[in-house]
This record gives C-alpha cells, structure tokens and sequence, in this order.
C-alpha cells in the first residue's frame, strides 16, 4: 500500500483565500471597466451612443468605425486613418529596438568586464543619465539633429530612441553580466577568446532572458512614445501615436467617439499582444534578474 | 631570472586596488615539474597572485618569468598556463566536448589534433561518457573533472589551480586530491595550487608557500614547514589542532639557556636556535598538542611535569585534553581508549628540542 502524505493538503480554500480572490476579481474588474467601455462603445452608432447608458451592449453591433478608423479617418486634410502610422511605428521598432539593445549590451559586458580607466564614471553618467527628464534634451537634440541633416528623417527618429534607451538599457545588461561568475569570463581569456570571442560565444547565448525582458522594454517603449514622434520624426515618419491623436483632434462635426475608440484600441493593440505573448518571459527575466542581483 | 630549472619566477611583484596593495614586492621562485601550494588565510592575496601569474590581472610593478620567458605584459593564452577555477567555469551552453575544444578551436589547431587532444585528456579523466552532455547534466565532482580536462587539453607547463576542490563534499575531494597527484605525477608539470585546507597543502605539496597580506612568510617543504615555522604566525596557522603558545622568558641557569613561564622551567639545552638566545628576553614558547605525551611516556622525555585536567574535547579518533602549564593554558592530543577525565592529575611531557619558540615582540623564531 502506498504511503499518503499526511495532515490535510494546503491550498484548499480558506476565508482568506477567498478574500485574496475577491479582491483579485474586483481589480480585476476596476482596471478592465475602461477597456469593456472602450470596445463597447467602438461598436455602437453615434445615436446608441447619445440615447444610451455607457455600459450598454450594443443593439446593432458594428465593426464599421474599425474600418474607418484604420483606413479612412481623416488627420488634418489626409483620411488614410491610422494604417500609416501603424506602418511608421513598425519601421521604427524594428530599426530602434535591435539597435539599442546591441549596443546596450555591449556596452554592458565592456563595463562589467573590460574595465578601463574611467568605466566606473562612464557608467555612474550614464546612470545618471536614466534620470534627466526627457524634456530637457529635446531641444538640443533638434539642434544637433538638423545640423547634421537628420531632424524629421526615419534615421533621426530611431537614432533618438536608441540614444534615450542606452541608460536603462546598459545599467539591465551590465547587472546581469555582473551576475554571471567572473571566473567563466577568465577561463575564456586563458582559451584565447578575445573581446568579441567571448561576447558572441559565451556571453551572447547565456543572455537570453535578459534580451527578452530588454526587448519587451523596448517594443512597448517605443510604440507607446509620443513625444519624441511628434518631435523627431518628421511628417512622413509620424508613428501611431500621433497620427491617433490627430484622428481624435481633427473634428468635424461632431466628435465620432465610435472611431475615436477604435482607434485607440487598435493602437494600443500592440503593446497588448506583446505582452500577452512574453507575459511568462518577462516575468521571468525580472526574477532571474531579481535573484541573481 | 632564477635559475634555468625555473619554471615559474616572480620577482617584486606588487598589485595594487586603488588604494589597497593587495601583493607587496612578492618573490616566488617555482622550480620545473614542482607541485607548489600557496596557502593562507582568507583575503591575504593567494588567488590575486594566481592571477597575476595567468595575466588576468595587470601587476602594479615587478615581472613575471614563465619558462624563462617575461610574460609579465603577455596575454594570458600566450603565457603556456592553464588554470581551474573554483567555481568550476564551464561554459554552460556548450557540452563537455564544447568546452574542452573551445580554446583549441581558439588557437586554430587542426580538427585531428583537437580531437586527439580532446580523447586523451577525457581518456586520463574518464569523462570520455560524458563528452556529449552539457554542464548542467554532470554532477560537481564530474564538472570539476571537466574543468580539469579543459586544463589538461592546452598542454602547457604551468598548470594555475585556484582552490579546485572547495566546492565538493569531503568523500569527492578526497577522491579528487589523489587524482590530482596522480595526475601530477603522470605529467610532471608545473603546478601552483591556492587552497586554506592543510590536509590538501600538506599531500599534495613539494613546498608550500605560507601566505599572509600580500607576503609569503615560509616557502618550504611540508614537513619544514610544519617542524620549524619561521614565525608565530606559520606555526599557528598550520597544524590543527593549533600550536600551543606560552609566553616567558628565556633565562640562563648554569650556562644553559632556561624558558621560564611562571613557577615552569624548560631546559633549552636540546633546542637549535637560529641566532645567539640573549638571557632576558621575552618569547613565545610554541609546542604542537600532538607532542606533549602523557604518563610514562612523559617521564621519559626531557621535560615533565605535573598538571591537572581541565577540559577533555573527543575529536574522534584522539581526545584534546586541555591542561595548564606556568598558569597558562596547553592542550594535548591523547588517545581516545585512555583519555583523561576532568580533574584528573596526569603527568606531562615533551622534548623542547621539537618546540618552537618566537621572539615576544617581533614573533621570529628564535
Ligand atoms: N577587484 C578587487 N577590488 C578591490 N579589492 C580586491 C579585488 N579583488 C580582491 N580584492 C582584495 O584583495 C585581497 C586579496 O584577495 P584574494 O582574492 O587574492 O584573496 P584570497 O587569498 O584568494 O582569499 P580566499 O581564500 O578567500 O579566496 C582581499 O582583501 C580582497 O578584498
Ligand atoms: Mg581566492
């Protein structure tokens, strides 16, 4: 006969398990209101929306407005909709996000590994530089941009993303290479393995995890910015971002909520589905991180 | 440059971390084929040195020799070192194979003879089994084989070993210390050896080098180093349970040199000293518990006398008794079947010819 644990098994449901639950569901419940809103309302004509209570399911349910929103909503004098600026953001992520996140990383193993004279400084100023409010750099950055024929060109806009990326970047990939044992990094050294030798071979393959938590960091930060968009890109690169707040600005008549909702969603879209898809990813490079210091 | 049977020479090196001199004008002359272990207590400079000689770390001033050669600004592939870390350091996303060719593959040697190289040194391991799986799947003492291998396959003179075995469990490094030997034995390299466990220095050594804050204090054979320790500090360090010290002072009783501590008198006659014994002088008499005898035993030897018991500590196969001798303390090993009870009056003896003893002030043998 086998042998059973004994003692009742934990994780049957307790008051306080049922309290933990219930307050779960409730935020829960308080954070996705807005959601439920948006898509509802996305989803009714002007008059349901205007005789209607907010949280009312839609009578005549239509995905008209989605349509409109991604290719025929009007900015300014260009009703192309949002299509566009979905296809500038795209381009821009993926020119901006594996840009910044080579030459963080590579600047995170120089720092922890090959110190030269004044690395702790380096380091400790661009740490520093996680810091400055974005704000401040803006206008210098026009300045520098444009004195070298770059202002409002795609690779303006992704050069300006992978400058501001650097700090938080390279302070991620130099405390996760100072996690890793010194030790694998001095046997390579007596293998022969040289400074690029030992990036691609050894380090690259143990760093996974943390190029998926940078990556996350990064698609989502540059598909959410706005600023920099409206300031660096140009009026042929302008992301998603702004061509929504366009679409939503530009009023004529009445204000369409219906589209205005769609698009928003749509825009919002991406960053969703990122993490949808790497949820367990990066919750798992923040812990590695987190537990190995 | 030492002598042409040098194998590795260091000569005045020092390093420095910012403010801290962590090796101070350090001198090691490491003669071919020897087994050399450097030991110390933790944080006095024995792996910074390691390093130093494998050209990890950049000296602050001094040179370093490796088969003749002054390697002291070379890279640490083009010294002819290996060195096993004690972390073991595998490469975790390559298998065994992976690892043990990785350097071979880094110094562009031809594919038969990497796997030559590769067969042979798992051959002598007996990792051969284990050639395909990756780090992960290999228990500590198997990984800390394979970082051996990857040593062995770079077929150097200098073999550098930083603490090796400080991972394992008693039985495997047991196992392993005498693979280690025999493996030295077998290939007759050079080998310098870090570790702070005694039993280690003491099987494995030709000589050990006895390190404290950056300086070697004693670099001699085993025994030497055990028999007549140039300082309060070696004698202490090795040997455990530790020596026993008792301060007195050296007098002179019809032309014979006396150590007295208290109301106790040891006659001197029998002991070498290094220089002249000045009478008066305050020292520090060492004697290890191992060679203090007891009852008969302790009439016979050139001192005796009468003390009484105080603690008996069982280590297993002796019992530590610890007595008093001049008022202070002096503990003695005594076999388990007839060890002392507490209270017990017991006779005490020892040849002071085996003794030790220091000078008070500035702890050298005397
Ligand atoms: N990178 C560093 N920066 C500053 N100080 C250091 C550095 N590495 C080592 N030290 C200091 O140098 C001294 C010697 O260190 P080392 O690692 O050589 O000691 P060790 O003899 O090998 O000790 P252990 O037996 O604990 O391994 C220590 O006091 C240590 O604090
Ligand atoms: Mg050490």
């Amino acid at each position: 006969m086998a042998v059973e644990p004994a003692g009742p098994k934990p994780g049957k449901l307790t008051a306080g398990r049922i309290g933990i639950y219930a307050f779960l569901v409730v935020s829960a419940l308080f954070f996705l209101l807005p959601l439920a809103v948006m898509i509802l309302t996305s989803m009714k004509p002007m008059d349901e929306i205007h005789n209607g209570n907010i949280f009312a399911l839609p009578q005549h349910p239509t995905f008209d407005y989605w349509v409109k929103a991604w290719s025929s909503a009007c900015t300014g004098r260009d009703c192309y909709g949002l299509s566009p600026g979905f296809f500038n953001s795209v381009k821009i992520t993926v020119l901006a996000v594996p840009a910044s996140i080579a030459l963080a990383m590579i600047n995170g193993y120089a720092l922890c590994f090959w110190r030269y004279r004044g690395s702790e400084f380096l380091f400790t100023v661009l740490v520093f530089g996680a810091f400055v409010p974005y704000q401040v750099l803006v206008y210098p950055i026009i300045y520098a941009l444009s004195r070298v024929g770059l202002f409002g060109t795609l690779p303006g806009i992704v050069i300006v993303h992978t400058i501001f990326g650097m700090p938080i970047l390279t302070l991620i990939f130099r405390n996760f290479f100072a996690s890793l044992p010194v030790e694998l990094f001095k046997a390579a050294r007596v293998d022969g393995a040289g400074f690029w030798g030992i990036f691609v071979r050894i380090m690259l393959p143990m760093s996974l995890p943390i190029t998926v938590v940078a990556v996350i960091l990064q698609v989502t930060g540059i598909w959410n910015d706005f600023l920099f968009g409206l300031v660096f890109a140009g009026h042929d690169n302008l992301p998603m971002t702004v061509q929504l707040n366009n679409i939503v600005r530009t009023s004529t008549g009445t204000v369409e909520y219906s589209t205005n909702m769609a698009a928003t969603i749509l825009t919002g879209l991406v960053p969703l589905v990122v993490y949808f898809v790497s949820g367990k990813w990066f919750v798992r490079g923040i812990a590695a991180g987190a537990v190995k210091g | 440059m030492g002598a042409t049977n040098s194998s590795v020479v260091v000569r005045e090196v020092s390093l420095n971390f910012g403010a801290v001199e962590v090796l101070k004008s350090l001198n090691l002359d490491v003669r071919k084929g020897e087994f050399i272990v450097l030991l110390g207590p933790s944080g006095c400079g024995k792996s910074t040195l390691l390093n130093c000689i494998a050209g990890l770390l950049d000296v602050s001033g001094g040179q370093i020799f490796i088969e003749g050669r002054n390697v002291t600004w070379e890279e640490p592939k083009d010294r002819g070192i290996a060195m096993v870390f004690q972390s073991y350091a595998l490469y975790p996303q390559m298998t065994v194979e992976g690892n043990l060719s990785f350097g071979l593959k880094n110094a562009r040697l031809p594919r038969d003879e990497i796997d030559r190289r590769v067969k042979r040194a798992s051959e002598i391991l007996q990792i051969e089994p284990l050639l395909k799986r990756k780090p992960a799947a290999l228990s500590g003492g198997q990984r800390q084989r394979v970082a051996i291998g990857r040593a062995l396959v770079r077929d150097v003179d200098v073999f550098l070993f930083d603490e090796p075995l400080s991972n394992l469990d008693a039985k495997l490094r047991n196992e392993l210390r005498v693979e280690i030997k025999r493996l030295h034995q077998r290939l007759a390299n050079t080998m310098i050896y870090v570790t702070h466990d005694q039993i280690e220095a003491m099987t494995l050594a030709d000589r050990i080098a006895v390190m404290r804050g950056g300086i070697i204090q004693q670099l001699d054979a085993p025994h030497a180093i055990y028999a007549r320790p140039v300082n309060r500090f070696v004698a202490g360090f090795i040997g455990a349970p530790g020596m026993n010290f008792i301060d007195g002072t050296i007098e002179e009783a019809g032309g014979k040199p006396v150590f007295r501590a208290g109301d106790a008198r040891i006659d001197l006659s029998r002991y070498s000293f290094e220089g002249r014994s000045e009478a008066g002088r305050k020292a520090v008499f060492g004697v290890r518990p191992e060679h203090v005898a007891t009852g008969e035993a302790a009439s016979a030897m050139p001192f005796s006398a009468e003390a009484s018991v105080e603690i008996v500590e069982p280590m297993g196969s002796d019992t530590l008794a610890w007595t008093s001798l001049g008022g202070q303390n002096l503990s003695m090993r005594a076999d388990s079947e007839k060890a002392p009870r507490p209270g017990d009056r017991i006779r005490i003896g020892f040849d002071p010819g085996r003794a030790s003893i220091f000078d008070a002030g500035t702890d050298m043998r005397l």
